[in-house]
């Protein structure tokens, strides 16, 4: 007798507080319908990774096969290439690009002269609005052996002009190179903004205590900068497989296949060119649950050493 | 931390030469960011001879526009360019009002189920269908092959909508709306009225951050389109910069031979470059700062 009381009237209240806030409903509605059909919707249809898809019987119709597209994947021959081209070229980036705007932030932050760093500042953002297109269209440009200014300039030094783009060894400097060109300016302003948000009086008590700059640097701004570097490092982790699409599919050529095919690429040659969708959506699958995975682990690595971690 | 330009002068000889590095390092970081593209820029206005022998380091050599003058004679670099403009300016204006509603319910800390759709939402950034999917989503919508795709896609990006979130809750008082909501303002009263008002800046960021992905995006277009005369620019751009196909053009009367055609095209290329970077590069001085704002926002609660 009580308990229906209470709960005819916790779902009254709760009926009257979705209709006095029904506007706000309206106001996300918009937003959450997109998401629901354009995010949700893929996510439902993801089950054909576990079928055979035809598109004559649709995606609910289609005869299940289990793991059959995951057996066949983890066999095939593609599988250690494209893991092993789709891992190195993002390990190595981080490796390379993930330093760049740490180290840019930490000298801006020394510098005396305020137009001087703003004028770097300014400077090292533009390539942040390069299109990717235009970017890989300077790479090929500028790396051209017969007419490349990088080319031009190995012949007036005496040495023999390369083939960049189309040798498989150089295709990951490459990449690597014109990301930290494009990423490293934009990339420091978060840093920049942690470093202005250092309390001036822990240098102040570091200098009366003969601290040298170096020894500043060191003891003050760089664990100051620590916990945005971790975030944006396990942010980073949880995208390890989802090397940037775009910019590896316009790199990529006949010659430097054996190192820039990469999953993404694969999962559009053979799923959409190929058509073998129920194949390419349990590689995609397959993919995302790595990215999550490593995502989970290194942030509870991170939770356990520095007591930082996205949740 | 900001100390004085005289205490140059006095400071010890260690601290000399840590200053000199540090200016070099940043002197070096400049050069090495703009010196492609003042290259790109010179040898898009240099005598195409000059810039495939290689004699174009830095400056322009044999002045000519040349390259710009074919770029504009090329019936589908101008679709494209009309394409992107259309593209950008629309899709534009749906994701604005689509984050700022959205993100305006998510900031009102009275708004029932508030933590659940928010994780609903926010989940998407993790997980997502894949390609195969999504495509297959679109395709049963009749959306392939129509212009209207690369307006819809990605309505709203839930980073953008955290950002415009935390913005709205930190920098416009709740005191403010609450006072609206005792006179008897409804909610679409106060978001109209009162919070779109003092978000400006906000909302400057998201159209911003949303016009410069729709006018870089190949992506969508590569994947939904196939009719050429729906094609935005950078696709265009891909087929000359990268797959390096010629440009067609109207009329070839202008070229006497193959062989100045082919001399003249990587002088094209550059042109091409310039020409598709040209809009964001005018408004990059006068937008600079609410770009640099959004990254702020967004780093206080990533």
């Amino acid at each position: 007798m009580l308990d229906s009381m209470v709960s005819t009237s916790f779902r009254k209240r709760t009926i009257m507080k979705l209709v006095k806030s029904w506007q706000l409903y309206v106001l996300i509605l918009p937003g959450l319908l997109y998401l629901c059909i354009f995010h949700y919707g893929p996510m439902i249809g993801l089950q054909i990774a576990f079928r055979n898809y035809t598109p004559s019987l649709g995606i609910f119709g289609s005869p299940w096969v289990g793991m059959k597209h995951f057996r066949y994947f983890l066999q095939s021959p593609q599988f250690t290439v494209l893991i092993y081209n789709t891992v190195s070229i993002s390990v190595l980036f981080l490796i390379f690009s993930f330093p760049m705007p740490i180290i840019l932030a930490l000298m801006l932050n020394e510098s005396y002269s305020v137009w001087f760093k703003k004028l770097i500042q300014n400077l090292t953002y533009i390539p942040h609005f390069v299109s990717v297109t235009v970017l890989v269209g300077m790479v090929i440009s500028f790396t051209s052996p017969s007419i490349g200014i990088i080319n031009k300039i190995v012949e007036l030094c005496g040495g023999k002009p390369i083939d960049f783009m189309g040798k498989a060894q150089w295709f990951r400097p490459l990449y690597i190179l014109s990301g930290i060109w494009q990423t490293t300016g934009w990339g420091s302003i978060i840093y920049l903004a942690a470093l202005s948000g250092i309390d001036t009086q822990l240098h102040e008590a570091a200098e009366i205590d003969g601290a040298n700059r170096l020894q500043r640097i060191w003891h003050i701004n760089v664990p100051g900068i620590l916990p945005t570097a971790i975030i944006l490092f396990i942010l980073t982790c949880g995208r390890v497989m989802n090397v940037g699409f775009e910019k590896v599919f316009l790199m990529q050529n006949a010659l430097n296949l054996s190192t820039s095919e990469v999953i993404s690429t694969y999962i559009y040659k053979t799923g959409l060119l190929g058509a073998q969708f129920s194949y390419t959506s349990a590689i995609g699958l397959f993919n995302s649950l790595i990215n999550c995975f490593l995502l989970l682990i290194v942030n509870a690595v991170s939770r356990h050493i520095s007591e930082t971690s996205l949740f | 931390m900001k100390s004085s330009h005289s205490e140059f002068v006095n400071m010890s000889w260690m601290d000399k030469v840590f200053q000199s590095i540090v200016y070099g390092g940043l002197l070096f970081a400049g050069i090495l960011v703009l010196y492609p593209l003042i290259f790109v820029i010179s040898a898009s206005i240099s005598d195409p001879v000059s810039v495939n022998s290689g004699k174009v380091l830095l400056w322009p050599v044999g002045i000519q526009l040349d390259g710009y003058k074919l770029i504009f004679k090329s019936p589908w670099i101008l679709v494209g360019y009309r394409n992107s403009l259309y593209y950008t300016v629309f899709g534009t204006f749906l994701n604005v009002t689509i984050t700022f509603m959205a993100a305006y319910s998510l900031s009102r800390k009275d708004f029932f189920g508030r933590k659940s759709i928010t994780i609903f939402m926010v989940f998407t950034m993790w997980f997502s269908g894949g390609l195969i999917p999504t495509f297959l989503v679109v395709r049963s919508l009749n959306l392939i092959d129509t212009p209207f795709v690369l307006i819809i896609m990605n309505a709203i990006i839930m980073f953008n909508t955290i950002i415009c979130r935390t913005f709205i809750q930190n920098s416009i008082p709740k005191e403010l709306q609450e006072a609206a909501h005792v006179d008897g303002c409804s909610d679409f009263g106060i978001l109209f009225k009162i919070v779109m008002p003092l978000s400006a800046p906000i909302l400057a960021v998201l159209a911003l951050y949303y016009a410069l992905g729709h006018w870089n995006n190949y992506f969508n277009a590569l994947i939904y389109l196939s009719k050429r005369e729906y094609q935005p620019l950078q696709i265009f751009i891909r087929e000359v910069l990268v797959q390096n196909q010629q440009i067609d053009l109207d009329d070839m009367l202008d070229f006497e031979t193959a062989f100045q055609r082919a001399q003249i095209s990587q002088v094209m290329k550059y042109s091409l470059i310039v020409v598709a970077s040209l809009p964001m590069l005018i408004i990059y001085p006068f937008v600079q700062k609410y770009f640099v704002k959004g990254v702020m926002i967004g780093a206080i609660k990533g």
